[in-house]
């Protein structure tokens, strides 16, 4: 079983075989394998000029694969800290988002930059943030959050198949893990923009992105040995968002909880929230719509306040738990 | 193309486009003055001689990054006057289809990979461009316009650096209009020579006068073999002036009318039309007549972007990403 730095790692090498336009820059992205190893043994298998080194100049590399890209060829730009696209962003927000639609459509933007997220390594406020809201706030990018190797590797070879700018947002503690189903072997691509349906039930359905996909999904194996059967889904790209199987698992379940790491306020999820409750499917509710998120701090150091700070399993638990029992 | 004193047609080049760029300008500030136009704009008045010279140095292949101050940029390097003039009236026959504006014309034919509204948001972009030209053997040079205020953005910095440790076909081209905005190079840097910054990334810098399109071009087809040929980027500083106002709002508070005048007396295009009557390139009715043939272009652009049909709300949403080809 590939774990998803694997599967990512494996995803690239598939795009390089089969593009000579693709090619990788980033910091220590060559002989070192990138910050989290993913693209480790790629320096010497496809050498120095398509797995490029950089200097640490966020905002000159991704300019650069913007450029490339608007020049005939297909850049994976990776960031070794999502954190660190704030240095990047006039060119990801005002010049990748806006081309294509700004420049009166005669150009675009083939670029896909990959960058670990997340919380949970000890690493505080500046290297673990989740930043998928500022990126799926500017139209023209599209932003993936991968949960598990298998969805990882498709839908990255996807990213790279797109014209268009792709964000796509990798938590670093799912790097080392492999995935409940095996990734499928070849060049296999999955949509973006098709929301997942990971387990079907009929009492709950919770929304999850990212890492809280894997947590929401012990609670669900745990709460179903008690007889509560959740239906989980997980949208794997938040731009564009993919609501319908959302809106049609809550009119069988009536109830909806929503997860995610990153602050409450102002959260993608509350993207899910928004969408439910302006839908035909909001007569089907027989439950307040609860939120899980982070706490609207940046995120601490020491592991008992870094914990604290975002869902753990047991959030999720007590939620499902509740919002199934006190609404019926 | 070639030298501009080398033949009369390449003089004839080098003076055609310098008119078309003052009297687009012109022709915009007329048309907002008037109430036509919408927006804002920033004239390059003044400053004709620096995309000229520059892009006299470049084939169509050669690639550009521009600014917002970039209408000249456009016209060097080939644009189509109608397209530009529609797309500042908001047609959908404008390069951008309207959704673009002033700030934003590129021009893929040409080779312009478009101008910005984002002060140094070009010159990273070229210098990818230059890195793509490098990995897929092209053999084209792109070329970042900028203005002196861009060079102490971060931008100027990273891109100026990837493009020297990767020894980049790239030309940072600096016009030195002495103002960002209102802030002089006086009050922006603590260097007197604006060229002296290529030292530190170990590309070398060589300073131009701006306003002569000759000497652009020299130092630019230098810059461009150099490129070519594997050995880097090169800075250009150019140096020259704007005599409008920054943009609309602009009362000129931070200069002096002397100030002004005595950078008119420099006027790019007099200055070259003299020297090609008297190399005996041209006589003065030829070049009264290509100054006329200018004119008669921007007055034919305005009057067919007028009758154009406005751009369509309709497509907005479709227009944001691109779709896959199948």
């Amino acid at each position: 079983m590939l774990t998803m730095a694997e599967a990512i790692r494996e995803a690239m090498c598939i795009a390089f075989d089969e593009r000579p336009e693709v090619f990788l820059l980033g910091e220590d992205v060559g002989i070192y394998g990138g910050a989290f190893g993913v693209s480790a043994d790629m320096y010497h298998r496809y050498g120095a000029e398509r797995v490029l080194d950089t200097p640490i100049a966020e905002l000159g590399i991704v300019g650069a694969a913007v450029g490339a890209a608007l020049s005939g060829m297909r850049p994976i730009v990776e960031i070794q800290f999502s954190d660190f696209t704030a240095q990047a962003m006039d060119q990801i927000a005002n010049q990748a988002a806006k081309i294509h639609f700004m420049l009166g459509g005669a150009l675009h933007v083939p670029m896909v930059l990959r960058t670990p997220q997340g919380s949970g390594t000890g690493a505080a406020a500046q290297h673990s943030q989740n930043l998928e809201p500022w990126f799926a706030s500017v139209p023209g990018l599209k932003v993936v959050v991968p949960s598990n190797p298998a969805d990882a590797k498709g839908l990255l070879l996807s990213s790279i198949d797109d014209p268009n700018p792709v964000i796509f947002l990798e938590h670093k503690l799912l790097y080392k893990i492999p995935g409940r189903e095996p990734v499928p072997e070849g060049s296999t691509r999955i949509p973006l923009g098709v929301s997942k349906v990971v387990r079907e039930g009929k009492d709950l359905t919770i929304v999850a992105t990212g890492i809280m996909v894997n947590k929401a999904w012990e609670v669900c194996e745990k709460l179903s040995a008690e007889g509560i059967s959740i239906t989980l889904i997980d949208p794997r790209t938040i731009s564009p968002l993919d609501m319908q199987p959302v809106f049609e698992s809550v009119d069988k379940t009536g109830r909806l909880l929503v997860v995610q790491e990153g602050p409450a306020h102002a959260g993608f999820i509350n993207e899910v929230i928004a969408q439910m409750a302006g839908s035909a499917s909001f007569g089907s509710l027989i439950a307040p719509i609860k939120r899980l998120a982070g706490m609207n701090i940046p995120i601490p150091y020491a592991p008992q306040l870094e914990k604290a700070a975002v869902p753990q399993i047991e959030d999720i638990e007590i939620a499902a738990r509740e919002i199934v029992k006190n609404w019926r | 193309m070639g030298h501009p004193m080398s033949s009369p047609a390449h003089a004839r080049h080098a003076l055609l486009y310098m008119w078309r760029i003052r009297k687009f300008e012109e022709a915009v500030e007329d048309l907002f003055g008037r109430g036509m136009m919408h927006g804002t704009m920033h004239l390059s008045i003044g400053q004709e001689a620096s995309p000229t010279g520059m892009c006299m140095a470049l084939t169509l292949q050669d690639q550009i990054t521009s600014t917002h101050r970039g209408h000249g940029h456009c016209i060097a390097k080939g644009a189509d006057l109608t397209r530009m003039i529609a797309e500042l009236l908001g047609k959908e026959i404008g390069y951008c289809g309207g959704r673009g504006g002033s700030m934003h014309i590129a021009d893929v034919e040409t080779g312009n990979l478009g101008a910005n509204g984002v002060v140094g948001g070009g010159i990273p972009i070229a210098a990818g461009a230059a890195l793509a030209s490098k990995m897929m053997k092209k053999g084209s040079v792109s070329v970042s316009f900028f203005g002196d205020g861009a060079m102490n953005e971060g931008a100027f910095h990273e891109a100026a650096n990837l493009a020297a440790i990767w020894k980049l076909p790239m030309i940072l081209f600096c016009e030195n209009n002495k103002y960002g905005m209102s802030s002089s190079t006086e009050k922006a840097f603590a260097i007197d020579n604006l060229a002296d910054r290529g030292k530190g990334y170990g590309i070398p810098a060589v300073n131009v006068d701006g306003n002569d399109v000759v000497d652009v071009y020299e130092q630019a087809k230098i810059a461009v073999e150099r490129a070519k040929s594997g050995e880097g980027p090169t800075l250009i500083v150019a140096e020259t002036y704007r005599w409008k106002g920054h943009s609309r709002s602009d009362k000129n508070l931070y200069r002096t009318k002397e100030e002004i005048e005595e950078w008119r007396e420099r006027d790019p295009i007099p200055k070259f039309t003299s020297k090609i009557i008297e190399a005996g390139l041209m006589t003065k009715e030829q070049c009264d007549a290509i100054a006329q043939e200018a004119t008669d272009a921007i007055i034919a652009a305005v009057n067919e972007s007028v009758k154009a049909k406005p751009a369509d709300p309709a497509g907005l949403l479709d227009a944001v990403f691109k779709k896959a080809s199948a």
